[in-house]
């Protein structure tokens, strides 16, 4: 059983880090803001939902999962909120032709 | 198996560096902004494996202050004025 959630959580953390690297490779790469801002949300939600995922078998009773949780939804929740603000600041600077 | 998750904070860590490249190249204000975004969230996972790794439970409470931190900077930004 012990090895079974070593392997998951093994290949949860290691796809978050790929979701972080491409989210990283994209926010280079990409040829304008919103493009860029769709690699980044990627990042945000997905990576690191899945090194909380990862994570979640390892925690220390109810209250730590709760806690890691917490963090996951709290990055959401903040994550969708400023997309929104940095794409509309981002129109600002510079209007669709 | 506390290897492999610091190693992989540690690889979390890198990347989002890697990622701050976009604040030299800009352009816009709002494409350096993404790039701190990338570096809070990046931070805040390479805490929770590095909390894992040690079992020490504080850490995860410092990411979630980091969380917390990370949305205040861009909706300050998005309110600036002249931004």
């Amino acid at each position: 059983m012990s090895a079974l959630l070593d392997l998951w959580t093994i290949v949860a953390v290691s796809s978050g880090a790929l979701f972080f690297l491409a989210g990283t490779v994209g926010l280079l790469r990409f040829p304008d803001t919103l493009t860029r801002l769709h690699a980044l949300t990627k990042a945000d939600n997905l990576g690191l939902g899945l090194v909380v995922l990862g994570l979640l078998p390892r925690a220390e009773g109810l209250l730590a999962a709760a806690k890691l949780l917490c963090v996951w939804l709290l990055v959401i929740l903040s994550g969708a909120t400023v997309s929104q603000l940095i794409a509309r600041t981002a129109r600002r600077e510079r209007p669709p032709a | 198996m506390t290897e492999f998750l610091l190693a992989a904070a540690g690889l979390m860590v890198v990347t989002v560096a890697i990622g701050l490249l976009r604040i030299l190249r800009g352009p816009g204000d709002a494409d350096r902004v993404m790039a701190v975004q990338l570096l809070g969230t990046g931070g805040i996972a390479a805490l929770l494996l590095a909390g894992a790794a040690t079992g020490e439970a504080a850490r995860v409470d410092v990411a979630l202050t980091l969380a917390l931190l990370a949305a205040f900077t861009s909706i300050a930004f998005a309110k600036a004025p002249g931004a």
